[in-house]
């Protein structure tokens, strides 16, 4: 199961070149490489960077021409907008990040756990038509969200979850349900099914079998499945500008979104409220990044 | 009590038939092996009994109780896999006392029902490791020790030798029949080494190609296969066969050699046949009158002694000889047959002529 990259990357025999001509090859490659990886990462980064810097800067910074780089002034200010209201209080945007944090944390439990047997059930199990309803399930992600989000929105409408965090919940789970099984069934693929087996002859019952044997396997994989989940849930912007619409239901990415506009636009404060936004995801890739590695290659390099 | 009866087991995997009719009386405390090649079915019959298949026909009745859609738990067998299937996570220790675990034993019961297991199949340094920080052959002694701990109604092993060395194999093998003897418990016991078959089992039953052959004791399936198949894969060196058809009281080879015709053959004149005559019942020492004559092809010394090849026109004989013989490829010989011994089989199917008569 824990595959490491080395395991799963097979480096093929090493080349017989003289010293000398590895050296020079070596390091006019290299080169090239630093240099596209540079502009690569310039590119990439700068505007990290700049929204980082604009989120640190005074005001009058934020709109000095030319722009300021490093010679400007440090100010927490706008992360306190961020969370503080003028008045005192609790803001608009803190609320959409409570809001962002029920509604991707909800919806990732919701898809985890519906997902994961789900998984386990394409794995072990004769099922009729197992490959098209597979495909099927695959199929439901096909379709980008903008292109059905005025169905849903009109379903949303009669059915009364139109601007509730349910819906949004529903929703989001709905979208990273598909997702999560294709995931979950490489998982489960990987594990033999006659761990399964033993312990039904040792007395358990099929579910208890995969509780206790199978699925502490499979936690790197439900990790790596379930931060993907996460990550799109924290980061969904279509549906959740679409069916929602007051302050204290909507989510954190429309609600910067709304920041810009009217006639001025506060874009310390865009800007912190952006650095927080993208905060946890960098976070919580970073604490599982081994686990996300080991998923991604096992889930590719299989079959 | 422990009986297990399989009636007519089908089961099919995609175009592949792994089982086809398969119907086993497994008696009360006997140790039943089922013996066959690679692909045979074997471990898929295992998995029948047990409840892991599904099966496309075919019911299986343990203690006489129609159990074909029991879940495995309620079947209370206990099982060795051929791939050990020990849980990666678990020490050895865990391992072994997970079926007390499932059903509720104490932990001290546990702790002295493994440390028995253990010091009986040795591997009492082993206990605290994982998996992955055993041998094959320590693994599969620790899945052995899984399967003896509890007192199931039956015992399903698949294979459950075939990693170890030929001296633990040899050690297992007697070990494994004492405590068949000191348990009296149902064995049913996969393997595809025939010398395991003969000497451990009461009862063997022959697989091939998802269909029993033949069902019997270690000697009636050595003295008297039902068929050239069974002649040919139990028994070593191979049983050689020659073919010929009766011409009055003569067999007359198709190679041209002439034998006394066999007094309990019934096998009319000029049908296809195959003569099966095993290594120790030939000899190149001169000593009846039947006899057929060839060339030495080859000398195969074993140590306690020696396969003599010899070629009978186109078709090798193999005679068990003493480790002192000599010779010289080429030479010709004389190789005395024990027709009393010999088998027959129909040559188009295959099916035993020797019963009948006899
Ligand atoms: N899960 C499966 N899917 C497809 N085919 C299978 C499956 N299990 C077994 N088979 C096929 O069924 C036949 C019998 O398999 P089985 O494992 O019972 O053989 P076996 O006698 O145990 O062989 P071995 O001595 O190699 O273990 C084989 O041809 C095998 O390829
Ligand atoms: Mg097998």
């Amino acid at each position: 199961m824990a595959v490491s990259v080395n395991e799963a990357v097979s480096t093929g025999p090493v080349r017989d070149h003289p010293p000398g001509a590895r050296r020079l090859g070596g390091r006019s490659r290299s080169i090239l490489e630093v240099a596209l990886l540079a502009v690569l990462a310039v590119v990439m980064l700068f505007p990290v960077l700049w929204m980082i810097e604009t989120s640190i800067k005074e005001n009058r910074d934020v709109y000095a021409i030319p722009a300021k780089f490093v010679d400007f002034q440090v100010t927490s200010e706008h992360f306190k907008d961020v969370f503080v209201a003028s008045g005192g209080g609790r803001s608009a945007l803190s609320v959409s990040f409570l809001n962002s944090v029920l509604v991707a944390g909800v919806s990732t439990v919701l898809a985890t756990v519906l997902g994961v047997p789900a998984a386990w059930a394409y794995s072990r199990f004769a099922v009729k038509a197992k490959k098209d309803q597979l495909f099927f399930i695959l199929s439901t992600r096909f379709m980008p969200p903008v292109v059905v989000v005025v169905p849903i929105f009109l379903m949303y409408r009669q059915v009364g979850l139109i601007d509730t965090k349910l819906g949004l919940i529903l929703i989001y789970a709905a979208f990273n349900l598909p997702f999560t099984i294709w995931m979950m069934k490489g998982f489960v693929d990987e594990v033999p099914a006659e761990y399964e087996d033993a312990a039904m002859l040792d007395g358990y019952t099929r579910l208890q079998a995969f509780w206790r044997f199978t699925l502490p396997l499979l936690v790197p994989g439900i990790a790596a499945t379930a931060v993907f989940a996460l990550i799109f849930s924290w980061n969904e912007f279509v549906f959740a500008i679409f069916l929602t619409s007051s302050d204290n239901v909507r989510t954190a990415p429309p609600a910067i979104a709304g920041l810009i506009g009217g006639t001025t636009v506060d874009w310390g404060l865009v800007a912190a409220a952006s650095v927080v936004c993208a905060l946890p995801v960098f976070v919580f890739a970073y604490l599982v990044r081994k686990h996300l590695v080991a998923g991604v290659t096992l889930g590719a390099v299989r079959r | 009590m422990g009986t297990v009866a399989v009636h007519g087991l089908c089961k099919s995997f995609g175009k592949v038939q792994a089982l086809d009719g398969v119907t086993l009386d497994v008696p009360d405390g006997s140790f039943f092996v089922v013996l066959g090649p690679s692909g045979a079915g074997k471990t898929t019959t295992l998995r029948a009994i047990a409840g892991l298949e599904k099966l496309d026909a075919g019911s299986v009745h343990l203690d006489g109780r129609d159990a074909t859609g029991d879940a495995p738990a309620a079947r209370d067998l206990a099982m060795v896999f051929q791939s050990y299937a020990l849980y990666p996570r678990h020490t050895a220790y865990e391992n072994i006392a997970s079926p007390l675990r499932a059903r509720g034993c104490s932990s001290s019961e546990i702790a002295a029902a493994v440390e028995q297991m253990s010091s009986l199949l040795h591997i009492e340094r082993l206990l605290q490791r994982r998996p992955a920080q055993l041998s094959g052959g320590e693994m599969q002694r620790v899945a052995l020790a899984r399967a003896l701990v509890r007192r199931p109604r039956a015992f399903l092993m698949d294979e459950p030798l075939t990693n170890l060395d030929l001296k633990l194999r040899v050690e297992m093998r007697t070990e494994l029949t004492r405590i068949h003897r000191s348990f009296g418990a149902t064995f049913v016991y996969v393997t595809n080494d025939q010398v395991e078959a003969l000497s451990m089992a009461d009862q063997v039953a022959v697989l091939r190609e998802g269909k029993v052959q033949q069902v019997g004791t270690p000697t009636e399936v050595y003295e008297r296969p039902a068929n050239q198949w069974v002649a040919g894969f139990v028994g070593s060196p191979p049983i050689s066969l020659l073919a010929c058809h009766a011409e009055g009281d003569r067999l007359v080879g198709t190679e041209g050699w002439t034998l006394p015709r066999p007094r309990w053959t019934t096998a009319e004149d000029g049908r296809p046949l195959l003569l099966g005559l095993r290594a120790e019942d030939l000899s190149v020492e001169q000593r009846g009158n039947a006899s057929l004559s060839g060339e030495l092809y080859g000398l195969e010394p074993l140590g306690d002694r020696t396969v003599v090849d010899v070629r009978v026109g186109t078709e090798i004989l193999k005679v068990k000889a003493r480790p002192t013989v000599t010779g010289t490829p080429g030479e010709r010989l004389l190789v005395t047959v024990d027709l009393d011994r010999a088998h027959l089989f129909d040559a188009g199917t295959g099916v035993s002529l020797s019963e009948a008569g006899r």
